[in-house]
């Protein structure tokens, strides 16, 4: 797709077999990793329809256009889909692309466990979808699983476990490549500390995922044992106890959210230092920050659950371990901000929407801070002001580092520029959008809207209009980018090895579209 | 893909893949870590609750007195009646109560019943010590028996100042289809 016969001409090499069975049998990195993008691609389309007939529910007080079971499911696998569907499939598919152009590789690590990775994704979500369409209706316990409400989940019970199990395996599959790469092929002379941020971001990310997805794993397990085979690991009734869930579940849950982020950490730091034209300011301090990030994710899970009832000395150690994260968080917003310092800016597509996620997550991170503060998370708990909270770390950080990193490289994928006017277009339609989508619930979480509703007090109605205005016009926009990649995929300008004005790094040495095997000889670098 | 590489690849491979099942086993490690940790600090202290304990001889501290009260609950999946017959009652610190609660099975069979207590405020819940307790075993109920339960505890004298209100809840399961018993 991104590539055809004319990549012949730069290696010595074959091109790929033609037509559908080079997508089943490619184990080439650029084949996979496109894979990955077109899928995650689709499933935040898919994630983005759930969203949408929430909104429209949500338009109005009452219940317009779906009944509150569906409603609940709609939440769920909403969730689902976004988390480990799109966002996380999208980074393993950068990761794919870029971490072998950018460390001198010629391909992965493990190739063809690369490809089992990518279809055991595939067949997790079809499965995961497929629930919509068994007696009972999709999970609809929200994407925590939280017992004993999920085990009252009907015949999409095992279906969404074995759905996690699969997905939870390729993330970790994708993870030991990703290490395994970068520890053992970068090209002679790539020292780790010479390393692109971007790779960085991935290596301390894969290390996450083998971490937690395996307890996460572990947990459902137990959900499986104790719906089917009458264990009693979280049924009070047998001496067991559902608050040990939230524990497993908020262990995995918090380093996930991470791994979410921290791949679009890296993506920011590729693209803030290409559009100032000047290097990353504080390099070495950019890995200790995401190392101190992932070391921290691993302390404060409770920050979840602190209504459910703990003692002030864990109240005190969560709310603190939690608010020592907006330190190293602050040297990554301050370097990145001094990197544009005295820098020779220009506001390209991908630097717009780095831009725009350095204002946004930094508002997400403040909300973050209130939420650690357990006093006052009693207040905020299970409310509107969560849901825009998560949504603003996620979609304007994650989101759009991740809209940021095709922008930056679309180019070097296809070899065509693609249409700035209709990408600029994009970027603004999406920012303000997200803005009126997910701002107003901060003030209809403060005034006390509960999440996970499919109705309300009449009071929140107008900020409710304002939301569900804000999330069509965002869904909508999407299609604008769908577009500008498929004319981008088809044709355009030809793009230079370069690119950009100031390139740096690997990836812009070979030529664009990069072709189909690069640096089968290790680069020299100096 | 030369020799060596190939084999460094695989060693790594190897340990990657023992982290992901020290992962795994960690998961369910929590289970115990879980308990361990809820006792030695003494949060919720689930065991201890189940568990019968000693009544102190000392003499009782008549000057202070306490408010027990009762409440219950019955979970969904269970087909009782079960209620404290009193409320609440003053208490001194370390002398011998007895309470009770009545349970109505009415679900139309024979079943099981197991109450789990929890003590609020949570930590107040190692101050009170039940000698002998309804929730320590299971309960038997014939279709549609109705019976008495009982409860003896006291109020340990070292319960902190400022702690004049406990309250006892007992949630009453149907166990007739969960493996074992309360631990």
């Amino acid at each position: 797709m991104a590539h055809g016969n004319e990549a012949a001409g730069h290696g010595n090499h074959d091109g790929p077999p033609k037509g559908l069975v080079r997508w089943l049998t490619t184990t080439n990195h650029k084949d996979i990793g496109t894979m990955y993008l077109v899928f995650s691609l689709a499933m935040f389309l898919i994630g983005g329809l759930m969203a949408l007939a929430i909104r429209a529910e949500l338009f109005q007080p009452g219940l317009q256009f779906v009944n509150p079971s569906f409603f609940n499911q709609l939440t769920t696998v909403h969730a689902l889909v976004m988390v480990f569907g799109a966002v996380m499939p999208a980074t393993v598919g950068l990761a794919n692309w870029m971490i072998p152009l950018q460390i001198g590789a010629a391909d992965m690590a493990l190739p063809r466990m690369n490809l089992f990775s990518f279809w055991l994704l595939f067949f997790a979500f079809m499965l995961l979808i497929s629930t919509f369409f068994v007696p009972g209706g999709a999970p609809a316990a929200g994407w925590t699983l939280y017992p004993p409400l999920v085990l009252q989940t009907g015949t999409a019970f095992p279906m969404a476990i074995f759905a996690i199990h699969m997905m939870g395996a390729s993330s970790i599959m994708g993870a030991i490549n990703v290490i395994v790469t970068i520890v053992n092929m970068r090209a002679p002379g790539m020292t780790l500390l010479k390393m692109p941020l971007f790779s960085w971001s991935w290596l301390i990310t894969a290390y996450l995922l083998i971490a937690v997805m395996p307890v996460f794993a572990g947990g459902v397990t137990m959900l499986l044992t104790d719906y089917y085979f009458q264990t009693s690991f979280f049924n009070a009734a047998g001496g067991g106890d559902p608050v040990l869930f939230q524990h497993v579940f908020w262990f995995f849950g918090h380093p996930e959210v991470y791994i979410m982020i921290l791949p679009a950490f890296g993506i920011i730091s590729e693209i803030i230092p290409t559009f100032s034209r000047k290097p990353i300011f504080g390099y070495e301090a950019m890995v200790y920050a995401i190392a101190s990030i992932a070391f921290l994710s691993f302390i404060v899970w409770a920050h979840h659950m602190f209504t459910v009832g703990m003692p002030l000395a864990g109240q005190l150690f969560f709310t603190l371990s939690t608010m020592l994260i907006a330190v190293p968080t602050g040297v990554k917003v301050f370097n990145w901000t001094t990197t544009m310092w005295r820098g020779s800016l220009s506001f390209e597509p991908p630097m717009l929407f780095a831009l725009a996620f350095l204002f946004l997550f930094t508002i997400g991170g403040f909300s973050g801070l209130m939420l650690a503060i357990a006093p006052a998370d009693f207040q905020y708990h299970d409310t509107y002001f969560v849901v825009a909270h998560f949504h603003y770390v996620l979609v304007p950080g994650a989101v759009f580092g991740i809209m940021a990193a095709v922008y930056y490289w679309l180019p070097k994928w296809t070899g065509h520029m693609y249409d700035m006017t209709l990408a600029k277009w994009h970027f603004w339609l999406t920012a303000i959008f997200v803005n009126v989508l997910f701002f107003p619930q901060h003030f209809l979480g403060l005034a006390g809207m509960q999440r996970r509703i499919p109705d309300y007090p009449t009071q929140f109605t107008d900020w409710n209009m304002v939301s569900s205005i804000g999330g069509f016009g965002f869904g909508l926009s999407q299609l604008l980018f769908v577009w500008v990649i498929i004319r981008c995929v088809k044709g355009g300008q030809r793009a230079t090895a370069g690119v950009w004005d100031w390139p740096h790094g690997l990836e812009w040495t070979v030529p664009s579209p990069a072709p189909y095997h690069t640096f089968e000889k290790a680069p020299e670098l100096h | 893909m030369e020799a060596p590489r190939r084999k460094s690849n695989r060693g790594l491979v190897a340990r990657l893949v023992l982290m992901t099942a020290g992962s795994f086993a960690f998961g369910f490690a929590l289970v115990p870590l879980y308990d361990v940790f809820c006792e030695v600090t003494g949060i919720g202290t689930r065991a201890e609750l189940s568990r019968a304990a000693t009544a102190d001889a000392s003499a009782p501290d008549v000057n202070r007195t306490v408010v027990v009260e009762f409440t219950a609950s019955v979970p969904d999946n269970g087909s009782w009646e079960f209620a404290p017959v009193v409320a609440s009652m003053e208490v001194h610190p370390g002398r011998l109560y007895e309470a009770h609660y009545t349970a109505h099975n009415l679900a139309d069979r024979e079943t099981t019943g197991q109450a789990v207590p929890s003590i609020t405020p949570l930590r107040a819940a190692r101050y009170f010590r039940k000698t002998e307790c309804f929730c320590f075993t299971p309960q038997k109920f014939a279709r549609d028996e109705q019976r008495e339960l009982l409860v003896r505890f006291t109020v340990d004298r070292d319960l902190p100042p400022g702690i004049d209100r406990l309250t006892l809840s007992y949630a009453f399961y149907d166990v007739a289809h969960v493996a074992g018993g309360a631990g």
